[in-house]
């Protein structure tokens, strides 16, 4: 799965657009547009390490990261935390409760996982709501503290939260890179092949895939977290499934079971809606039959496509030579 | 006890109406092992049609429902042929995600067509029906009636007839049911067909009592799905016992506990039944 795609040089590239972005972008909404775009790409690789490489649909995702992001906002609004303290909370608050949640929903078979988070996702978007003691119900949390500043530097303008989104985005995509590298990716992906030769080769599925569900919501968590001390606002509506349903788009249109192809799809989506401007309220009447298509024709996406090509005509190449 | 015999009406009244969309959702699961999460939107859509037939063309209450049903079907036919029949031998993760984007599609589509305001559906049934000092809204008695008659309507075409058979056949055993000639694709196509009927009337039922919107069915098939899981993915008697649970548990949490937390009632049981007996509360052993 090397190759073009995920050279050294390749993801430098990147890392250079994105640091040299507030100056082809040129204003401050862009780098708003783009820095809540970097959030949702942070759940998006979270939700990509249990779909895409365990091969478990979670359908809560974004009930974690709104549970993330009310992390931030209580303990800094109602507690006087600092927004760095909370934001390991709102991380170690979503891991305890994966724990909880994938001990119980993990042990179930097939379908019964999605339903199950299904059914998860609704009751942290109703508890949101309704437990108005805590939660403050619809009027949702407001004045969340921006992040503190750190010796000199200070997170006070669209520019520096730009770069401080990025830093988080880079350092976890990274992580993300040395878990799917690690013998822990390999398991991941043979349990996501075949759960029952997984069990047959020794691996411990239900530990594994615990596992990756708790660090699959640590990233909803801390991307909750971060979206908290960015917007400053936030309401019941962000647990909502259909932001689930986003993600999973993201994801699939870069190709799930990649680390680029969910990042970029994640990356770029919100430019789609951006410029077609005609489509926010009616998004999914294309996006919803794109999905489609793409589960239909191209069930690994972008990038996991053009990888795969890649693969198949190395492997002819190879045996090619092998025939001389 | 007056109060009680109230919450009895209403858990029927539910659980009616959730036995409904169960068990279209546990027909299609039956012969094609996909959660269909567009379901919900076969229901939505349901509502939109006998609304629209109702208020646009002045039509009658029973010929809308006639037309949502006949609608939601074909839309199910489609969506069996488009989006269910390429994707047979995927990867399970795949249809699912398929069903996600035909719910999607479904929702914007509604709101593009009828908006996204909450309305409600016009019914003739708006007398209150006294019965030995237990007032019942006209429409609830019907809601129940028209459940039930339809619950047994179905059992009776399932077991008596031979398309019936041929379904539960084919949800039996798959390869069993092709090496005696029963034809995959016709079976699918009808169980959509089926199902998504199923799904119209429920909803045509309900809505008068209930609003109509674009996301009207996602809690409604958030709960069908825990029902089939209480009653076993699959089983029709399950989803029809399962419906009636949720439905009594819903109307006397309501009362008894909390009105603001009824509808999370279903999933706290669900997770609680689960954590107990992950295969579900009736489910067949083994499968």
């Amino acid at each position: 799965m090397s190759g073009l795609f995920d050279s050294k040089l390749a993801w430098g590239a990147l890392l250079l657009l994105a640091i040299a972005f507030p100056w082809i972008a040129g204003n401050d909404y862009f780098l708003t547009v783009m820095s809540t775009a970097y959030i949702f790409a942070i759940a998006t690789l979270g939700l990509n390490l249990i779909t895409g490489y365990t091969g478990q649909l979670n359908l809560a995702h974004a009930g974690f990261m709104a549970v993330g992001a009310y992390t931030v906002g209580i303990l800094t609004v109602d507690h006087g935390w600092t927004f760095w303290a909370s934001l390991l909370m709102s991380g170690v608050v979503c891991v305890a409760l994966g724990y909880v949640i994938g001990i119980i929903s993990l042990r179930l078979k097939g379908h019964y996982f999605s339903i199950f988070t299904l059914c998860v996702g609704y009751i942290m978007f109703l508890v949101i709501e309704k437990w108005e003691g805590l939660t403050r119900g619809t009027v949702g949390i407001m004045g969340i503290p921006e992040p503190e500043a750190i010796g000199a530097l200070t997170f006070d303008t669209p520019l520096s939260l730009y770069y401080f989104v990025l830093c988080f985005l880079v350092l976890l995509v990274w992580v993300k890179r040395r878990i799917v590298k690690s013998l822990l990716g390999r398991t991941f992906i043979a349990i996501r092949n075949s759960d029952e030769l997984a069990e047959a080769l020794g691996i411990n599925l239900m530990r594994n895939k615990v596992l990756a569900f708790m660090l699959s919501v640590f990233y909803a968590g801390i991307a909750g977290g971060l979206y908290a001390g960015f917007v400053r606002f936030i309401g019941p509506d962000m647990a909502a499934v259909h932001h689930t349903f986003d993600m999973m788009i993201f994801a699939m249109v870069g190709g799930m079971g990649t680390v680029l192809g969910p990042l970029l799809g994640a990356i770029g989506m919100p430019w789609i809606t951006q410029y077609l401007q005609f489509l926010q309220e009616f998004r999914f009447i294309v996006f919803g039959p794109i999905l489609v298509a793409l589960v239909i024709f191209m069930p690994y996406g972008v990038v996991g496509s053009f990888m795969a090509w890649r693969t198949r005509r190395a492997t002819k190449e190879g045996k090619a030579h092998a025939a001389d | 006890m007056d109060v009680f015999l109230q919450q009895v009406l209403n858990g029927l009244t539910l659980g009616g109406i959730y036995g409904l969309v169960a068990l279209g959702l546990t027909l299609v699961y039956g012969i094609l092992h996909v959660p269909n999460f567009a379901h919900g939107g076969f229901y939505m859509i349901g509502a939109f049609v006998a609304l629209h037939a109702m208020v646009a063309w002045s039509w009658g209450y029973w010929s809308a429902m006639v037309m949502a049903a006949v609608t939601v079907a074909v839309l199910g036919i489609v969506s069996e042929r488009l989006v269910f029949h390429p994707l047979r031998k995927a990867s399970p993760l795949h249809p699912k995600i398929a069903s996600i984007g035909l719910l999607l599609f479904l929702e914007a589509g509604a709101q593009a067509v009828w908006g996204a305001d909450f309305q409600r559906l016009p019914t003739p049934y708006t007398s209150v029906i006294e019965m030995g000092g237990l007032t019942a809204p006209a429409q609830r008695l019907l809601i129940i009636a028209a459940a039930f008659a339809l619950m047994v309507a179905l059992h009776l075409f399932l077991t008596r007839t031979t398309t019936g058979s041929t379904i539960i056949a084919m949800a039996q055993n798959r390869e069993g049911a092709s090496l005696v000639g029963i034809d995959a694709n016709r079976v699918a196509m009808m169980t959509f067909a089926i199902s998504g009927a199923l799904a119209a009337v429920a909803a045509t039922l309900y809505a008068p009592i209930n609003l109509v919107y674009p996301a009207m069915g996602q809690l409604v098939i958030t709960k069908a799905f825990v029902i089939i899981i209480l009653g076993g993915m699959g089983s029709i008697p399950g989803a029809v016992l399962g419906g009636l649970i949720i439905g009594f548990a819903e109307s006397f949490g309501a009362y008894y506990i909390s009105t603001d937390y009824k509808d999370i009632i279903a999933f706290v049981l669900l997770v609680i039944i689960l954590s107990l007996r992950p295969q579900g509360l009736f489910a067949k052993r083994g499968h």
